[in-house]
């Protein structure tokens, strides 16, 4: 490959919250780099940069999607929501309102993955167990809570989400 | 961490891909990304292009019928589990897909990108040699079928030419008097199948008529176990019948072993899997 070809960048374009962004970055660029370096959104974190952690999750097309584990490229038109784009209006979606209320992160860094993980989980699965909450959120690791609190946390936006409906 | 550059691109049929394949040997396929994008960024791979199939409709899918399940190259593992047809026909695919990585890994890998990475410490690999069936490939020359019995080769390593797309697995749908299991000890830290059984048992009555065993985890590539096999055959599935069957299950195998898992624990634990995953088979 030539440093030509090295260097050479595309324009990548997709609806971030609701908004059309586009940026022009290499193919190899990350879509957690994308977000944080070319989009100033960096509450989506990168903690292990390895696909463990977790610390980097987003949605994408209604899918959880690891951010350091996708190419921006391969978002090129799609739906994307981060973490910027659950409150509206000052009021909070109802999976941060749970983590405040329910004392759901101590030091923050995992909990934008932990929430956005956690927002898909509920789509899915309007009514989980706490095996389940605690199954589909074996990809967020959590530091400093021992995770109980994070899953009272999802209890109480499941809870408050289905007496809203 | 970035990966060594790449030019990338989102074909739009088979044989465009296959196309960009011919003309770089160097190019990789491209789809959910979860055994390849971590692998290139720590540069244990540095492919010069890579060929996205995400926008090729034709691999996109699951199906259903009464004699087998269709997986299309572009089926999330998420894409099988709720598709209701083939839950309902391979309860087994279930069982292994709740039990590969997380929901990140769910939602985007590939139960077809499982089996061509061929990682040999992969779930599915062993849940689609139990049930048996064909990879379906197409290359410069058209397209053929492999039988999932001769597909797997060694460590990442199948009988898939470097030019070829896997567009489709058919897994085959036994008798309805069948029972099936997935049983896997996974490492605490990474999730991965330190060993994997996966069982698909015919019956006639109470008697096991035909059985298809297969190992993950502990050799270098999923294998079936063939003395398991043979020896359940024909026997009531008890106890004692499992616990004859499976005197001899690791002779012929050479298993691995590293710091966490030394070979005689893994050995001990391809015994004690496989006994469950046989016992546990459910209809
Ligand atoms: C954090 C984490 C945990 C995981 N845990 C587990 C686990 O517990 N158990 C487990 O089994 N797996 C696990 N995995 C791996 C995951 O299951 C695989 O990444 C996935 O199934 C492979 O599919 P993919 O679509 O991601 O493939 P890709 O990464 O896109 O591709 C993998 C390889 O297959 C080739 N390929 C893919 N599709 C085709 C095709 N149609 N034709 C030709 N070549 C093709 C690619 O060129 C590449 O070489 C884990 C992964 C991560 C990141
Ligand atoms: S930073 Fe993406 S999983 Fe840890
Ligand atoms: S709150 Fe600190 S890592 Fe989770």
């Amino acid at each position: 490959m030539t440093d030509t070809e090295q260097m050479q960048k595309t324009l990548v374009s997709m609806t971030v919250n609701g908004v059309e962004r586009s940026a022009e970055v290499e193919s190899r660029t990350l879509l957690v780099h994308y977000l944080r370096d070319h989009l100033g959104l960096t509450g989506t974190h990168v903690g292990c940069d390895t696909s463990q952690c977790g610390a980097c999750v987003v949605n994408v097309d209604g899918r959880t999607t690891k951010a350091c584990t996708f190419f921006a490229v391969q978002v090129q038109g799609a739906t994307v929501e981060t973490i910027e784009g659950l409150a509206h209006d000052g009021v909070y979606h109802p999976v941060q309102e749970g983590f405040w209320e329910e004392h759901g992160l101590q030091c923050g860094y995992c909990t934008p993955g932990m929430i956005m993980s956690s927002v898909s989980l509920l789509k899915r699965n309007p009514n989980p167990t706490d095996a389940e909450i605690r199954h589909e959120l074996e990809g967020n690791i959590c530091r400093c809570t021992g995770y109980e609190n994070i899953v009272r946390s999802v209890r109480y936006a499941a809870e408050k989400v289905r007496a809203g409906s | 961490m970035f990966p060594g550059a790449f030019t990338y691109s989102r074909p739009a049929t088979v044989s465009d891909a296959v196309a960009l394949l011919v003309d770089n040997p160097d190019a990789k396929i491209l789809a959910g990304g979860h055994s390849l994008v971590p692998a290139m960024k720590l540069r244990l791979a540095m492919p010069s292009a890579l060929v996205d199939l995400r926008d090729i409709t034709e691999l996109q899918g699951v199906e259903a019928s009464d004699d087998s399940v269709t997986i299309r190259a572009m089926a999330t593992y998420n894409d099988v589990r709720d598709h209701e047809g083939a839950a309902a026909a391979l309860p087994i695919l279930v069982e292994a897909i709740n039990v590969v990585g997380d929901a990140q890994v769910r939602d985007h890998g590939t139960l077809v990108g499982s089996l061509v990475h061929n990682d040999p410490a992969a779930d599915l690999t062993a849940v689609a040699l139990a049930l048996g069936g064909d990879v379906h490939a197409t290359g410069p020359n058209g397209d053929r079928s492999i039988s999932l019995d001769d597909f797997f080769v060694d460590l990442w390593t199948t009988t898939l030419e470097p030019d070829e797309v896997v567009t489709h697995v058919t897994l085959n749908r036994p008798s309805q008097h069948s029972r099936m299991a997935y049983r896997k000890f996974a490492h605490p830290a990474s999730g991965y199948a330190i060993v994997g059984v996966a069982a698909v048992l015919g019956m006639d009555g109470d008697t096991v008529s035909q059985a298809r065993v297969a190992l993950t985890g502990a050799a270098s590539t999923a294998t079936r176990l063939s003395s398991v096999e043979t020896a359940i055959t024909g026997q009531a599935l008890t106890e004692e019948s499992v616990e004859a069957a499976i005197r001899d299950v690791t002779a012929g195998l050479t298993i691995n072993g590293d710091q966490f898992a030394p070979e005689a624990y893994r050995a001990h634990l391809v015994e004690v899997l496989t006994k469950r995953a046989l016992l546990g088979t459910q209809a």
